[in-house]
């Protein structure tokens, strides 16, 4: 009896608790907008999540500086869902339902993008994706929407800056199997070229975790290319192009957004110099809005922003003026108003909402100079 | 011609690889008839403490002085990590059924592969370049750097060494004792649980001192940097025939030389699906593996 005692005075205890807690969390602040965000903060993108919050919390810090939204102060709720697919579950769940938010940004990656997207879509809550490229992502419903390019257009642009800048023909592609960003770009990157009159003289693959790629570049060699097209990730990336020196080979590589970290060349140290790939933005824009976000990042993290910094700012912006827009503000009129985006000028360049809430914006391509990426063009759509 | 040769080399090199792993895997199987899943885990931990101790004393420059203090570095830890496990974890166990030690096993395993990811964090990290891997010549335009002979080289002699220690030393003879009869072991005099620790230092320091030129090699570590070369080398030591040491060398240069020439000829998406492919064909058709004996047993 004893027992059963202290057992429903603990349950007591933690059911009141409980409700306490959510109808804390549940009452709407009628002077502050809540907004959510997510990302792997932790793990193994965990670079690629903390770049992104440091991007959100800045454009936050300058909105809030500035007066807010109409006299109303914008509050973020960050939860970190250590790179794993259902800690994004359990925290997206968490912003919809728990913490009420009006609008979600998330995430970095395609994959727990797309965890992310379903709940958000079931719960008709906007969720603005900085930088997942897959075009799948925003296929999982309305409610769903990116602030970047996808990955076709990647495809596309290297194709071109190919035979049109380098005036090469002659592309081998080496893919990674285990990657859908991989395949799609590689698949797209072989049409075009061969639309554009170029040759792909070889295809071979690797799988994500690999170490050696001597085997596949051996075989490469053998055909002759004038570049190499691979659409990996910078971990394996950088030691790839470790072993094209090592081999005595020449070939320049091209490559998409996914070598964009400072890993790249902490691994690959000068084997990176010379190659190409294409990304969102460039630290050497002129445009006086990207100067500027440059030049206060810089003063206050010390290092040049980021591709991942940068798209993760201007989703914030991007969803602040949809929020601007509206005339009575829930998450339904965000979804309108954010749909109709047209010409947003942001720090990485001019963006407007296409039927599949796919921002439509331009491409640079830059070039690997020791830990710097080069400006060298940019490639509208 | 010279593309085959040049796949022959990368098969060898990869290989190498294998080999040094696999010998670590074949050794603790000799003495305990148990596979240590954990072996790949303690390789991996070789790697990072290098990759600590350099970062400790600044050493970020090639030269012979750190390249030696790298190598002494990966074998001190894994041979201290390799005795803590035997004795921590296998130990208490041994009078155990032996399926009980095997899932000990791959609970250590998994113990280091995600204490590894909360402790030096899940993202990869570059190894300090400790020798510099300057081409050394140049024959029919295929270039032979330093550290692929170096792992050539420390691999041939890894298996001499070993084979002289097992077969023409007192500790040697003692560890082949304690193998085919511990009981009657015992009665002579030796000390088994010494033998068996001795065996598992001298099986880490092998993984140590592989996971040192592995990284020298392919300068990015991570803490599952294990799991892949371990299925690898448990593949080749049975292959080769597990307990038995030149079988563990011959089935990592086969299955080395059988990736490389599977990717370099076509079909580079089958790679994995080789060393199982082998694994299912030797369990099947010779399940002692290329070198292994049919111990008879006396009931």
């Amino acid at each position: 009896m004893k027992r059963f005692l202290s057992l429903a005075s603990s349950l007591f205890v933690a059911g009141s608790l409980f409700f306490s807690t959510t109808s804390c969390t549940k009452k709407a602040n009628d002077n502050e907008i809540l907004l959510g965000s997510y990302s792997s903060n932790t793990g193994a993108t965990g670079s690629f999540g903390i770049l992104q919050k440091q991007g959100i919390d800045m454009a936050v810090e300058e909105i809030n500086a500035k007066g807010g939204i109409n006299g109303k102060k914008i509050n973020l709720i960050n939860y970190d869902n250590k790179s794993e697919n259902d800690e994004t579950l359990a925290v997206v769940n968490r912003l919809v339902s728990q913490d009420n938010v009006l609008a979600i940004i998330g995430e970095t990656t395609s994959g727990k993008s797309k965890i992310g997207a379903q709940i958000a879509q079931a719960n008709k809550v906007v969720m603005l994706s900085p930088s997942a490229t897959n075009p799948d992502v925003t296929k999982v419903g309305t409610y769903i929407f990116r602030a970047c390019f996808i990955d076709p257009f990647q495809g596309k642009v290297m194709a071109k800056f190919m035979t049109e800048n380098l005036k090469f023909k002659k592309a081998a592609i080496l893919r990674d199997v285990k990657s859908d960003y991989s395949v799609g770009l590689s698949d797209v990157f072989a049409g075009e070229v061969k639309g554009m009159g170029g040759e792909i003289v070889a295809d071979v693959s690797y799988q994500e975790g690999d170490i050696d790629f001597k085997s596949q570049l051996t075989a490469i060699k053998a055909k002759k290319p004038d570049v190499i097209f691979v659409p990996g990730y910078y971990n394996e990336v950088a030691l790839l192009a470790k072993q094209l020196k090592e081999l005595g080979m020449t070939q320049i590589l091209l490559g998409g957004d996914g070598w964009s970290s400072p890993k790249l060349y902490e691994i690959a140290k000068e084997a990176m110099n010379g190659h190409y790939f294409s990304n969102h933005y460039t630290t050497e824009s002129t445009d006086p809005k990207t100067v500027e976000f440059v030049k206060n990042y810089k003063a206050k993290h010390k290092e040049d922003p980021d591709v991942m910094a940068a798209l993760g700012y201007d989703a914030v912006y991007l969803l602040v003026e949809a929020i601007k827009n509206t005339k009575e503000l829930n998450r339904e009129t965000i979804r309108e108003e954010l749909s109709k985006i047209k010409d947003f000028a942001g720090v990485t360049g001019k963006m407007s909402m296409d039927e599949n809430r796919n921002a439509v914006k331009s491409a640079v391509v830059v070039k690997t100079v020791g830990p710097e990426y080069k400006f060298i063009t940019s490639v509208d759509p | 011609m010279q593309e085959f040769l040049q796949h022959t080399l990368n098969g060898l090199s990869t290989g190498s690889i294998y080999a040094l792993v696999a010998l670590g895997y074949t050794m603790v199987y000799g003495i305990l008839q148990m596979i240590n899943f954990a072996h790949s885990e303690i390789y991996m931990l070789g790697a990072f403490a290098v990759y600590y101790v350099a970062r400790f004393f600044g050493l970020n420059t090639p030269s012979t002085l750190n390249f030696i203090i790298g190598l002494l570095s990966a074998i001190v830890a894994c041979g201290l990590v390799g005795f803590a496990v035997e004795r921590f974890a296998y130990k208490p166990l041994r009078k155990t059924d032996k399926l009980n030690v095997l899932i000990t096993a791959i609970g250590v395993s998994i113990l280091f592969q995600f204490g590894g990811q909360i402790i030096f964090g899940a993202d990869p990290k570059s190894f300090p370049d400790l020798i510099e891997n300057t081409e050394l010549f140049n024959f029919l335009e295929i270039p032979f750097n330093v550290v692929d002979l170096l792992i050539y080289g420390v691999t041939f002699a890894s298996l001499i060494a070993l084979t002289y220690l097992v077969n023409y030393t007192q500790r040697g003879r003692a560890m082949r004792a304690v193998s085919t009869k511990p009981d009657a072991a015992k009665l002579m005099g030796i000390n088994n649980d010494s033998i068996i620790s001795f065996t598992f230092v001298v099986g880490s320091v092998l993984a140590g001192i592989g996971a040192f030129l592995v990284a020298t090699k392919y300068p990015k570590i991570d803490p599952m940097m294990g799991a892949r070369i371990g299925m690898g080398a448990f593949v080749a030591a049975v292959f080769g025939g597990i307990g038995n040491l030149p079988g563990a060398v011959l089935g990592g240069y086969l299955l080395g030389l059988g990736e490389c020439y599977l990717i370099g000829y076509g079909a580079s998406t089958f790679r994995e699906a080789l060393s199982f492919f082998i694994l299912i064909l030797i369990l099947l058709v010779k399940p002692n593996g290329l070198l292994g004996k049919t111990a008879k047993e006396k009931i």
